[in-house]
């Protein structure tokens, strides 16, 4: 048996399920890498005694015959999770001390499943962040760094603390969340994949809000197979989130070795951007002509209202979460600050001492484009560049199946590198945000190193719910790729 | 558009966040900056075109008019910074 957090979580279940490894075993392995790797500050919260009892329970069942199908499986969950009776702070000081008294339908799922928490991962507050800089638990820094170099790179983010606990080896897996290319981006930065589902897949109910019409959940992992397990675990029909749509789940996995064979891919020209680096183009070329060898036809296709998708994103997920995080008002939970002389001081100073810069920029933002006046003139034509960009998308798939693009601009860039400007941090979402904007279905998987050794990855796109044919390119992708490089564990303490 | 140091100040009224008045004009270069960059929307012609309220295709679940939860005062209150039996305590409202 190989070091037992190199396992992947489809190596892991097997062994778990023929008993080769008990999840006691697992789980103290994976408490113990955790524990070792404090200095990548993946985890706002660590439960190890929660982890190992759940182990205990799930050992029991398999030796009942009762196992479930992730029995006893370690992962980690993103603190935009509810998770009753653990701490949930969504990465900010307004939640600092909120222990939620439900537990999110995605988690639910997942214990329902059998499997193992073994923590809260970091996060931007309230996922607003490419870098996990913005987090009141302080940055993530990544696993990977550039061949012989000691200097922190970021992780991405929102989802930068789940996509350094799998990339770390600190867990199985873990869930993201992504409204703007949370999941994607960070897993394309650390060598991870990282699979956006379609808009509805996965149920909203218990996830910390940030814009409600394009945030979804998704998994985090090592291989695309995964990826397709922990999905068909997280995903439902969920009666409590009015926006889940009834569409069974179906076996990703049982699709995923199906091979791309006659499969139309399209590559949008508009993903060619002026500034980016040679490396990326060369990696998208590669990526097309993997999936050509394997039979597929590559078509190039025009979305013509691309450029504009990331500052349609900059009026709408502000004015949602303008309206979600108005409920923070320091009355009924959350951070409430000291001797407030009247009501309106009590909301105002607990907002402004609960949010951070980031987050308040956004608030403001919202607040402004929602305001009489500018309503018609920001978010009214934000939504209807929304059908526009819609609309392309819709197109295309007349011409192809899936789409093919970078996953994002460049690899991991350095702590404090792009926090004072935020519209160049903004950029780091420019392949990933349309797919939200569109609802549709986005996979990043890991195909390459830079010159620098430094992981980037490819984005397919796929129709609405059909994440199968998504997995099943993605997993084409991985096959030709060989991608299986891992960071050097410069973290460990031990 | 460009927002003024008086719009910065009234958002933050409207948004019910304490700005101090160090942090304004920073903010008002800061929102500048990111409105000037979402101007390219300006350029496109979106006369005619229905606005998208949702990407998911389905009508609105309707669910039976019952009481389905309730009677959680305990756990509701549980994470409240300022509450005394079952009630949130707020400073006076009303004199």
């Amino acid at each position: 048996m190989p070091n037992l957090t190199d396992l992947t979580l489809a190596e892991a279940r097997d062994a778990v399920a023929s008993k080769k490894v008990s999840s006691k075993e697992l789980t103290s392995a994976f408490v113990k890498a955790i524990a070792d790797a404090r200095a990548l500050n993946a985890f706002v919260t660590e439960t190890p005694e929660k982890a190992l009892a759940m182990a205990a329970d799930s050992d029991a069942r398999i030796a009942k015959g009762e196992a479930r199908p992730l029995e006893g499986l370690p992962l980690a969950i993103k603190d935009l999770f509810c998770t009753k009776g653990v701490r949930t702070t969504a990465g900010s000081n307004i939640l600092s001390n909120f222990i939620p008294p439900y537990e999110s339908t995605v988690s639910q799922n997942l214990w329902d499943a059998g499997a193992v928490m073994l923590g809260k991962t970091n996060m931007d507050e309230f996922a607003m962040g490419s870098s996990n800089e913005t987090s009141h638990f302080g940055p993530v820094f990544n696993p990977w760094r550039a061949r012989n170099s000691n200097q922190n790179l970021v992780p991405g983010g929102s989802s930068g603390g789940s996509a350094a606990a799998v990339s770390g080896n600190l867990c199985l897996a873990a869930t993201g969340t992504d409204t703007g290319g949370s999941i994607r981006q960070p897993a394309a930065v650390t060598g991870s994949v990282g699979l956006k589902p379609t808009y509805g897949r996965c149920s909203r109910f218990g996830i910390v809000a940030f814009a409600s019409s394009l945030d979804q959940a998704g998994p985090m992992t090592r291989t695309v197979r995964d990826a397709a397990i922990m999905l068909k675990h997280m995903a439902s029909v969920d009666p409590r989130d009015s926006t889940s749509v009834d569409v069974p789940v179906p076996d990703y996995e049982a699709t995923l070795e199906s091979g791309v064979k006659g499969l139309r891919v399209g590559i949008p020209k508009e993903y060619r951007i002026d500034g980016a680096p040679p490396e990326i183009d060369a990696l998208w070329q590669k990526g097309a002509e993997w999936l050509q060898a394997q039979g597929a036809e590559i078509v190039e296709v025009s979305l013509p209202h691309t450029k504009y998708a990331l500052p349609t994103y900059y009026i709408v997920a502000p004015a949602e979460a303008s309206s979600n995080l108005a409920r923070y008002d320091g009355v009924r939970f959350g951070h409430r600050a000291k001797d407030p002389h009247d009501i309106l001081e009590l909301y105002e100073k607990s907002r402004a001492e609960g949010f951070g810069k980031e987050v308040q920029r956004r608030i403001l933002i919202g607040t402004y484009v929602l305001s009489s006046g500018y309503y018609d003139a920001y978010y009214a034509r934000a939504q209807k560049l929304r059908t526009l960009i819609l609309r392309d998308f819709d197109e295309a798939y007349k011409q192809c199946d899936v789409l093919l693009t970078p996953a994002t601009p460049g690899p991991a860039f350095g702590v404090g590198e792009k926090t004072a400007d935020p519209v160049s941090m903004y950029l780091n979402d420019i392949f990933t945000v349309t797919v939200n904007l569109a609802g549709l279905p986005g996979l990043a998987v890991p195909a390459g190193l830079t010159a620098g050794g430094l992981p980037l990855g490819l984005q397919i796109i796929g129709k609405a719910f059909d994440e199968a044919t998504v997995l099943r390119v993605g997993r084409a992708i991985e096959t030709a790729s060989g991608f299986d490089a891992k960071p050097a564990q410069w973290w460990r303490t031990a | 558009m460009t927002v003024s140091k008086d719009d910065v100040r009234k958002i933050a009224k409207l948004a019910r966040l304490a700005l101090d008045e160090s942090r304004v004009a920073p903010m008002e270069g800061e929102l500048n900056g990111i409105f000037q960059w979402i101007e390219m929307l300006n350029e496109v012609d979106v006369d005619g075109v229905p606005p998208l309220t949702s990407v998911v295709e389905q009508r609105l679940k309707m669910r039976d008019d019952v009481v389905s939860d309730g009677g959680q005062a305990d756990a509701l209150m549980a994470n409240a910074p300022g509450g005394e039996d079952h009630f949130f305590v707020v400073p006076k409202v009303v004199e």
